[in-house]
């Protein structure tokens, strides 16, 4: 069963970074100083934007080892699921490499437990406008969201809510305390 | 409730500047027809013209506390157009037209001085005063004006309006309110209030507290009502709330946001950014049937929109290039992109008389006030410290007041709008963002 589950959640983890792959090409960006920002694409036909990441632990000569490999993965997913902040860079909603793991586990728990819900806050840090950095902490939320759909979570069990600078995580101007407030928090109720 | 910040004003114009002018203008007195031509010369974003508020003769007991001539020569320092000379300099203290010594006053420097007298009958307060061109010997104002007794500040910035439409001829801002919202950590909690002031900071009152965001107020075009974003129910939604009898109306709580409220001209519908079709959005909201009119559908983040002077084209912030950008549109027609200076130029709003619209532009040393001549298109930077934020245009088009920070504290800055000196009124607890300038009272 887990297996199961698993090998679906990675079969639509590498059709995401097909579709993501594909759309990027055709993106209207101008600003060469935005060529990383992926959320424009984000917004277009509903394609969960992320760049290309590791793979790490998936190959067909490791899944032969089945017993071993459930029993690591579950560990491993419980471990990943204790991750449930998600960090952006300043002015994007490009999820990042080192999220998309405890992304995937979340969604695979979400998947395996219907009933369970969860709540999406979107944050910006100080920089720039707060009612452009409340939209901009919506569009984070909804990419995780879409992240979480595509990766096996479904539409009803994620809310999403953005406070954009409101609620930083940590006070303060400096970088640190910026690169800590511009991001996604999951939260189960 | 009242008074949650305590507010002063400090002056920031250097002593070195003020001594520039001073000299200036002890020169041009001897040419006293030429002295408008020099003055000119020196006026603009760093002069200003001085102005001798002599105190007023009082009769009948006056409340104590701030003098009428206090609070007039604090609003006239404030539109950084004007220098007032402390009465401690002054030869003689007229209160009367017979009283005036012209000579004196331009020994003084003083280019205008202003006299009266405030006059206690029963329950009201009565100033008569007069304005004299120092140089022209002549007088060019000359009236009176009650106020009820605990009113001397509405009487006072009454005097002020009517001094600087004397001299400027544009009306005054002086007499305007202004909202803004606090934010401050009480033990391990938050406190947002919606306050509404005097333009000074004075007489401020509390019109909502919330623990969750309070944020985007925004005065209707008659000065009575207030639309804002409040998450008190855990999520935005955009209220309207009358001022007179505190009333409150929810009029968006769509899914997603429900954000950035901006009225029109004729105070009968509301442009707002939503998201409920899955991506911010600019709508009008007619405010008598709630319809709804999408003006923007694109994909990126379209907000902050606000009405151009006219009223019949909008300006608002998009990110479709790739970043933040101002883009105006006519009805819902193609966006035209205006700003090309930096990566993030947001927020936009339109001057009074549709000749600048003013915004946040990210420069190489972070947040500035800028503006963009709508005509020529070309953008000058305002202000130079690092998190200036939230710009509001003072209904004359004279002044500006923005959100920025100094020295770690927060404060509420307000310059000339062409960028001219500046007076801050700092928040001595927490926070104070997003001030919003009223109109001119009706």
């Amino acid at each position: 069963m887990k297996f199961s589950v698993q090998s679906k959640a990675i079969a639509m983890l590498f059709s995401v970074g097909l579709i993501a792959g594909c759309s990027s090409t055709g993106d209207p960006m101008e600003d060469a100083d935005y060529g990383s920002d992926v959320s424009a694409v984000d917004q277009q036909g509903g394609s969960t934007v992320y760049s290309d990441g590791s793979r790490d632990g998936v190959s067909s000569s490791q899944l032969s080892e089945e017993e071993r490999m459930a029993a690591q993965q579950q560990s491993q997913q419980m471990a990943l699921r204790d991750v449930t902040v998600f960090y952006f860079d300043f002015d994007t909603a490009e999820i990042n490499a080192e999220s998309r793991d405890a992304l995937v586990a979340h969604a695979r728990y979400l998947s395996a437990n219907p009933s369970m819900n969860a709540r999406l806050e979107g944050h910006a840090d100080d920089r720039g406008t707060k009612e452009y950095n409340l939209a901009l902490g919506e569009r984070r939320a909804n990419a995780v969201q879409r992240f979480l759909i595509v990766s096996g979570a479904s539409r009803g069990q994620l809310e999403t809510i953005s406070y954009g600078e409101e609620k930083p995580a940590v006070q303060g101007m400096s970088d640190s305390a910026r690169s800590q407030n511009r991001r996604v928090e999951l939260i189960f109720r | 409730m009242t008074q949650v910040l305590n507010m002063t004003w400090s002056t920031t114009l250097t002593n070195t500047l003020r001594a520039g002018l001073t000299l200036v203008l002890l020169l041009t007195t001897s040419l006293p027809l030429r002295a408008e031509l020099l003055i000119r010369i020196t006026e603009g974003a760093d002069s200003a013209l001085p102005i001798a508020v002599v105190p007023f003769a009082e009769s009948g007991a006056i409340p104590p506390g701030d003098t009428l001539a206090d609070i007039v020569q604090s609003d006239l320092t404030m539109s950084s157009e004007f220098r007032t000379l402390s009465a401690e300099k002054m030869l003689s203290l007229p209160s009367q037209r017979s009283e005036v010594h012209f000579r004196d006053w331009r020994l003084l420097g003083q280019r205008y001085v202003l006299v009266g007298q405030l006059t206690r009958q029963g329950e009201r307060l009565e100033a008569r005063y007069e304005l004299f061109d120092v140089n022209r010997e002549e007088r060019i104002l000359g009236e009176s004006a009650g106020a009820p007794l605990g009113n001397l500040r509405t009487l006072a910035h009454h005097v002020s309006d009517r001094v600087y439409e004397a001299i400027t001829g544009e009306p005054g801002a002086f007499s305007t309110q202004l909202a803004y919202i606090t934010r401050e950590n009480v033990g391990d909690k938050v406190r947002y209030r919606l306050q509404v002031s005097d333009i000074d900071g004075k007489r401020s009152r509390v019109r909502l507290e919330s623990a969750e965001p309070i944020l985007s107020p925004a005065w209707s075009p008659d000065g009575s009502r207030l639309a804002y974003v409040s998450f008190e129910t855990d999520k935005p939604a955009i209220y309207v709330h009358e001022l007179a009898s505190g009333k409150r109306t929810k009029i968006a709580d769509f899914r997603g946001l429900n954000s950035a409220p901006a009225w029109s001209p004729d105070g009968k519908s509301l442009l707002m950014t939503l998201s409920k079709d899955g991506n911010a959005d600019i709508y009008r909201m007619d405010l008598a049937s709630r319809d709804l009119t999408k003006l923007t559908d694109h994909w990126a983040i379209e907000t902050e929109a606000s009405y151009g002077a006219g009223g019949d084209e909008i300006f608002f912030t998009s990110d479709r290039s790739g970043g933040p950008q101002i883009y105006r549109q006519k009805g819902k027609g193609e966006p035209r992109r205006m700003t090309f200076g930096s990566r993030y130029n947001a927020r936009p709003r339109p001057g009074h008389k549709g000749e600048f619209v003013y915004y946040v532009h990210q420069g190489s040393s972070g947040f500035h006030i800028a503006r963009t001549n709508l005509e020529s298109g070309e953008e000058t930077v305002l202000t130079r410290t690092e998190s200036d934020e939230s710009p509001s245009v003072s209904p004359n088009g004279r002044m500006l007041i923005y959100a920025t920070r100094q020295g770690g504290a927060s404060v509420l800055t307000v310059i000339s709008a062409d960028g001219g000196a500046a007076y801050s009124l700092p928040a001595t607890e927490g926070d104070v963002r997003e001030p919003a300038w009223g109109p001119l009272p009706r």
